[in-house]
């Protein structure tokens, strides 16, 4: 990066308090399906710090893994987990709040 | 051990950690300065064997072993959940049944499907020259190909996503790494051994190994998060339980 080193330092510093805050709140969400949205948001977090920190090949591997791959297991996890057996009691296909999927 | 009891046994523990720790601490270099003994070695490494992305040249090239390692790392995973998630003999495949789509999401995704292939493919393909490569590119077609779940359904992502090919595509890629490595070895080297003539410097054809072992890395990263995802994605939206334990589960 071409910018002062207290610019550069400032930029790394704010960084970090948006890391530490989006994992406070990523570890005291209690329900997986926010907590799942929580930890996209602190994979974007960490990728902004690879990137200021000059880490670029880093902070696309946390993009791509952290913000995407791991929420969307997550939330595939939860949603068999939640999925009542077609056909047993309380089976009902027509409130599947995601249609079609 | 009572809560109280464990509670002591961590904090003395955490104590004696936090101690070693911090006094290990002070003797690191420090942080942001000029001095970087073993990046200047690399860099110039990486110069030497033309490749311009220096992250690429120690993934693929000065330490392609590690790499090896952890591609074979990620295969396995790929390979556990595929065994774990498979259908079980109780267990029903039941077709899902198309819901329509809403229109913005619908166009939002079909525009961005290609968009998010094509960045994928550039930056796998310029791995040796710019950031990302072989791993980061394979997430992102992974990624975009799923798209077309979010844009339609089930069905349409089914179609365009072959899962035996892909599955087949992920062994092949990370074959095609080990026999990669095997060249430097038919050439006299050592394994791994950057043994192809080496280009010119910051050309898509250069970096002699190095955008070879990274396009195997990224057809295998790629197949293997599609095949990852498509067991979830199974198990979430096709396979059925057996219908007896639901009274237990929600």
């Amino acid at each position: 990066m071409n910018t002062a080193p207290a610019a550069a330092d400032f930029l790394v510093a704010v960084a970090l308090v948006l890391v530490v805050a989006a994992a406070t709140a990523a570890a005291l969400t209690r329900d997986p399906v926010r907590q799942s949205v929580v930890l996209s948001v602190l994979g974007v977090c960490l990728a902004l710090l690879f990137l200021l920190v000059q880490a670029p090949d880093v902070a696309l591997s946390q993009l791509a893994v952290g913000s995407a791959i791991t929420p969307l297991l997550v939330l595939l996890t939860v949603r068999k987990v939640r999925r009542r057996p077609r056909g047993g009691p309380g089976a009902d296909r027509g409130d599947d709040r995601e249609p079609g999927r | 051990m009572s809560r109280r009891v464990r509670g002591t046994v961590f904090l003395l523990a955490a104590a004696v950690f936090a101690v070693f720790f911090a006094l290990t601490c002070t003797q690191l270099p420090h942080f942001g300065t000029a001095d970087h003994p073993y990046g200047a070695r690399a860099v110039a490494a990486a110069v030497r064997q033309h490749t311009a992305n220096a992250v690429s040249s120690v993934n693929f090239d000065q330490r392609a072993l590690d790499t090896l390692g952890e591609e074979s790392i990620l295969f396995g995973a790929v390979l556990g959940a595929v065994v774990l998630l498979r259908r079980a003999r109780d267990e029903d495949r039941a077709e899902p049944a198309p819901r329509p789509v809403l229109p913005s999401t619908l166009l939002l995704g079909a525009g961005l499907l290609p968009v998010t292939v094509l960045v994928g493919g550039y930056v796998v393909a310029h791995g040796q020259l710019s950031p990302g490569g072989g791993f980061q590119g394979g997430v992102m077609l992974a990624t975009g190909l799923h798209l077309a779940y979010v844009a339609a359904d089930y069905r349409v992502l089914r179609r365009v996503r072959p899962l035996a090919v892909f599955a087949a595509l992920d062994a092949v890629g990370a074959g095609a790494f080990t026999l990669l490595g095997f060249a430097g070895l038919i050439a006299g080297g050592a394994f791994l051994e950057n043994v192809l003539p080496l280009g010119t410097f910051n050309q898509l054809a250069s970096g002699g190994l190095v955008p070879l072992v990274n396009a195997a890395v990224g057809v295998e990263v790629a197949s293997g998060v599609i095949v990852l995802v498509a067991q979830f994605l199974d198990q979430a939206v096709e396979i059925d339980e057996p219908a007896q334990d639901a009274g237990g589960r929600r």
